[in-house]
Order: C-alpha cells, then sequence, then structure tokens
C-alpha cells in the first residue's frame, strides 16, 4: 500500500465513501513522509465534502483544493482554477476525490489526457456493497464501466468500503470479502485493501485493512 | 423486514414510495433533492413504472393531480421554492379529496435562499400554502430510517383520508447516510370507487373537481371536510416522548433538530436539569394533548427549529400560553448546535430571558 503513485484518483458509486476513504489515504501518506495535497473534484454532491475535514487536513500540513462555493449556499458545479497545478507541477503527491457515478466522472474526463500522459497514477473503485445500487459485484463492475467511459481513466484497483455507517459491525465487512473477490475477478483487477472504521480495525489483525477514522457530525 | 442497507435520506423515500406500491412518480430536479428525483429515474423504467421529468413544477403537481384522479398512487419531490410553485396545484388536488404525496426537503428560504437545510416552509406546511380551507397530513422524518417508514404510511394515510400527504424533511436529512430496513411487504390498496377509471357503461360516471357553481354545495363540502380532518387530528396525531415525565423543561423539536436537541437533554440531565423532549412526528395534526399535558408539570418550553420562529406559534396555542415558550434557532442553512439548545435549556431552567 506504501507504493503511492504521483497522482491517486477515488472514484466510484454515489455514497460509497470516497471522501472519507480519500481524506484518510491522503493523511497515510503524509505519515509516510510524501508531500501530498487533496483536491475535491465533487461537482455533484452539495454536502458531506472534503471541505468538512479542512481542519484536521490543515493541522497535518496537507493542502486542500477545493471548488470555491463547497459547502457554501451556492449551487454552483465549478472546478477551481488550482486545480491545473495538481497536473502541473509533478514534484508533489496528489489524491483526487472525484464525485459519484459517472456524472461526478465527467469532472475528471477533462484531465484524463495529463493523467494518462504522465502515466504515474493509481485510479481506484471505491465499493460499497451495503448501497443498494451496487449490493452484488455485477451492478458494482456496470457502475464501474460508466465511470471509467465518463472519466477516461482506466481503473487499477478496488477498494473495498463496504459499511453501515457507524454501526458497521466486523462480521458485516467480512461478508462482503467474497463480493469484492467476485468483482476482482470480473473487472480484472486487484482490491488494493479493505477500509474501516478505527474503532473495529482490531478485528482485523494481519489483513490488508486500512483503518479509517469517519468526518464528524454531532447529530 | 429485509438485510440493512446504506442509504441517503432522499434514496430511502424514492425506494420506500415504490414498496408503497406508488409507480408514478413527477418531478423537477432541485438541490438538496435531486437523488429521489434521479433514483426514481433510474429504478422507475425497470419496474414498469412512470419517472417524468417536467417541463417545471407547475407541471409536475398537475401530472400528480390526474394520476391520482385516475386512482393511482403517485407523488412528487421538490425543495422549498420548488414546492412554493406546487401551490396552486396542491390546493386543487386538496380540493377534489385527492391523495397524493408531495415531499418537501427543505432548504433556506425566502426567495432562492440556499441550497443548505431548513425547517422554514413549517408556516407553508402546516398552515395551508396554498389557497382556500384545507390541510395536508404533514409527516416529519428524524432519520434515515422514518424517511423510508413515513412515505409508507403517507400513502396509505392519504388514501385512507382522500388528502394529500406531505413529508417535510430538510436537506440533511435528505443527504445524510444511514442503514435501513425496507418493508418486505406487499402494499396494501384501498377501494377507490371515486376514481376516473372508466364506466364500462356499467355505472355512473365520476367527477373530479375542486370547482362548485352553488356557494351552497362549497360551503357544505367544506365543512364535511373538516369532519374528515377532524377525525385525522384524533386518529393520526403522532409523537415521540423522551424523558418527560418529570421533566422541569420541555424541549419540542423535529427532524434534524430533534437529534441535535436529544443529545442536549441528555447533557442537561447529565448537569442535573430536568429537561426532556417532545418529538413531533405530525406536525399537521400538531400533538396539541401533548403539549397541553407536558404544559402541566413542566415550568417552561424551548422550541428547537430552523427557522425564525414558526412551531413555536402552535406550541404556544397547545399551551394556552400557560408557560414561557423560548426559541432557540439557527437560519439560513445553519444547525443549531447541541450546546446552544442546551444553553437555552439552561435559561428556560433559570426562568430569564
Amino acid at each position: 500500500m506504501l507504493n503511492f503513485k504521483r497522482v491517486t484518483l477515488f472514484c466510484g458509486h454515489y455514497g460509497s465513501g470516497k471522501t472519507n476513504v480519500a481524506v484518510n489515504y491522503a493523511m497515510r501518506m503524509k505519515e509516510a513522509g510524501a508531500d501530498v495535497r487533496i483536491a475535491d473534484m465533487d461537482i455533484v454532491n452539495p454536502y458531506f465534502r472534503t471541505k468538512d475535514s479542512e481542519e484536521e487536513l490543515r493541522e497535518k500540513g496537507i493542502e486542500l483544493i477545493s471548488p470555491r462555493f463547497a459547502n457554501s449556499n451556492v449551487d454552483l458545479p465549478a472546478l477551481p482554477q488550482e486545480l491545473y497545478g495538481v497536473f502541473q507541477v509533478k514534484s508533489k503527491y496528489a489524491v483526487l476525490d472525484i464525485g459519484g457515478d459517472d456524472r461526478g466522472a465527467y469532472a475528471l474526463g477533462r484531465f484524463s489526457g495529463m493523467i494518462l500522459e504522465e502515466n504515474d497514477y493509481d485510479c481506484f473503485f471505491v465499493a460499497n456493497f451495503f448501497r443498494p445500487l451496487t449490493r452484488e459485484a455485477k451492478e458494482a463492475y456496470e457502475v464501474m464501466k460508466e465511470i471509467e467511459t465518463a472519466g477516461r481513466v482506466p481503473f487499477t484497483g478496488i477498494v473495498n468500503n463496504s459499511n453501515l455507517g457507524e454501526l458497521t459491525t466486523p462480521e458485516d465487512v467480512c461478508g462482503t470479502f467474497k463480493k469484492a473477490d467476485e468483482l476482482a475477478e470480473i473487472s480484472g483487477l486487484p482490491v488494493v485493501m479493505t477500509t474501516v472504521m478505527q474503532s473495529i480495525a482490531n478485528a482485523f489483525d494481519g489483513e490488508n485493512v486500512m483503518p479509517i477514522t469517519l468526518q464528524k457530525k454531532y447529530y | 423486514m429485509s438485510e440493512k442497507v446504506l442509504m441517503k435520506g432522499n434514496e430511502a423515500i424514492a425506494e420506500a414510495a415504490i414498496r408503497a406500491g406508488c409507480r408514478h412518480y413527477f418531478g423537477y430536479p432541485i438541490t438538496p433533492q435531486t437523488e429521489l428525483a434521479a433514483y426514481m429515474a433510474k429504478r422507475m423504467p425497470k419496474i414498469g413504472g412512470t419517472f417524468l421529468q417536467a417541463e417545471s413544477e407547475i407541471a409536475a403537481i398537475n401530472m400528480v393531480y390526474g394520476v391520482s384522479a385516475a386512482g393511482k398512487r403517485v407523488m412528487t419531490s421538490s425543495s422549498s421554492p420548488g414546492v412554493s410553485l406546487k401551490q396552486e396545484g396542491i390546493s386543487y388536488i386538496a380540493g377534489a379529496d385527492l391523495p397524493a404525496l408531495i415531499v418537501n426537503v427543505q432548504r433556506g428560504g425566502p426567495g432562492l435562499g440556499g441550497i443548505q437545510p431548513s425547517q422554514s416552509d413549517y408556516f407553508q406546511a402546516t398552515k395551508g400554502g396554498g389557497h382556500g380551507d384545507y390541510h395536508l397530513i404533514v409527516l416529519t422524518p428524524a432519520s434515515v430510517q422514518e424517511m423510508a417508514d413515513l412515505t409508507g404510511l403517507a400513502f396509505e394515510l392519504a388514501d385512507k383520508y382522500r388528502m394529500p400527504a406531505m413529508l417535510l424533511a430538510d436537506g440533511t436529512m435528505g443527504q445524510m447516510m444511514e442503514p435501513v430496513e425496507l418493508p418486505e411487504t406487499e402494499p396494501e390498496f384501498i377501494d377507490k370507487p371515486w376514481a376516473l377509471t372508466g364506466t364500462d357503461m356499467k355505472r355512473e360516471h365520476n367527477i373530479v373537481n375542486s370547482l362548485y357553481l352553488v356557494p351552497e354545495q362549497l360551503e357544505k363540502t367544506n365543512f364535511e371536510r373538516y369532519e374528515r380532518y377532524k377525525l385525522v387530528e384524533e386518529n393520526e396525531t403522532r409523537y415521540e416522548s423522551f424523558m418527560t415525565e418529570d421533566a422541569d423543561v420541555c424541549v419540542v423539536a423535529f427532524g434534524i433538530a430533534a437529534r441535535v436537541s436529544k443529545n442536549a437533554v441528555v447533557e442537561a440531565r447529565k448537569q442535573g436539569i430536568k429537561a426532556g423532549l417532545i418529538r413531533p412526528i405530525t406536525v399537521w395534526p400538531f400533538p396539541k394533548k401533548a403539549i397541553a399535558e407536558a404544559a402541566k408539570t413542566s415550568k417552561a418550553f424551548v422550541s428547537v427549529e430552523l427557522s425564525m420562529g414558526q412551531m413555536i406559534e402552535d406550541i404556544k396555542l397547545a399551551s394556552d400560553c400557560s408557560r414561557p415558550v423560548y426559541l432557540c434557532n439557527r437560519v439560513g442553512g445553519m444547525i443549531p448546535s447541541p450546546e446552544e439548545v442546551l444553553e437555552s435549556i439552561k435559561k428556560a431552567a433559570g426562568g430569564n430571558e
């Protein structure tokens, strides 16, 4: 997992947990010594965004690039100009949080040429098999193909982020291993890691699991 | 019940509506409820239903009027500015005694306002909204599970009492994700002998209409309709009581405000203040009896709202102004924090403004 590529992209079905995974992944990279920044490329989702983690990211010294109107009252799906720097300045690592489904991935298509030309990237498909429209590997694969068509960046791996929010048990996660393997088989891509909440990570000793902390809420 | 899935509130409404036998959805996209329409767009064609993105909110509500007249379960959804546009149609549906489900995932107002959560359409939902004397059954979910459960209930009640029902949610409830168990049971439909289904030359034709040429007839219809509303008030008022038995301070809040308030009540109890919470699940009919009952033992009420203070009027009416009612509110897309609610509880407990 520590073989970071220069650019790491997180795509997936709407609500699969891309933002939480991307924020945690960037923090892990930083801890491993990488000069990393994170870019919010979500132009679909109005609430619960990378920007919610702004403070934690700043504390850890991770630069956040997010749309100017993120978390504001303006519904203006525009990408920030600073985003170009992510692809042009190659001395810095970057984690990109892409919007959900094919609709969200269209924003990525704009940069696919640069990403493919540099050819130092990972593009991970974030899967949550507890989401109603991706309960099965086959359905997840359909979404995967739609995203690839829209974003024009081929996937390189799968992140199994199957969860039921804060109520997830280790058994819930284990129950999805088979589906993740199935998706790996259909797509021909490896499951690079399983992400689980910090509080239940102990149950997965020795497995390829990345513990993650969730964005805070008070209701 | 089925296995748990992780859903956004908006998606939970959509799936629950489908499971309640709704096969006709008419809408127009607006943040923060768009996922509901998007979900319907994906699912309806696969199950032989109708998803139609109308040319406007006004068109959508009138399509709802038409399908409801034909006796089918039907719904529309929008967010505050869009729901304002629908008001004429809602009044017609109420005036024609038709069932329908209208979902309002509220955002900040007035005007175009903003896309962040709000509860400032309370007056519009509970006091009319459109013209004329009428009511909607207004349900206020406070979890993604309730978004699903109350959707099914809304269809049932609407059919039973022949009146439109509204799910009054807010942006946070629509956007947040929680595990949900969806009903696996087949929906129950009741006979609708009034529906426009074709006479087959075997019966008198039915008329669905809200125009009455004779004033005496219109008056009679309105009186009869209000007899039905009385039944709804008697039988369908719903609320949750939390630690109210011995409460000195009674917090009243619904939806997202109730979730925050519950945390504040627990904290107040830890600090030795006897606080409790009444959470209306229907805001029309409003839980008047529960409030009147609480007024007998509590010293004060705190109305927690994402508005400039709208439900507070119903609390004052229901308690006959026998106790002071404090307002704890944030607006414009902001949500009160548990600390802010706790501060209001302390003020109410101390008895000073």
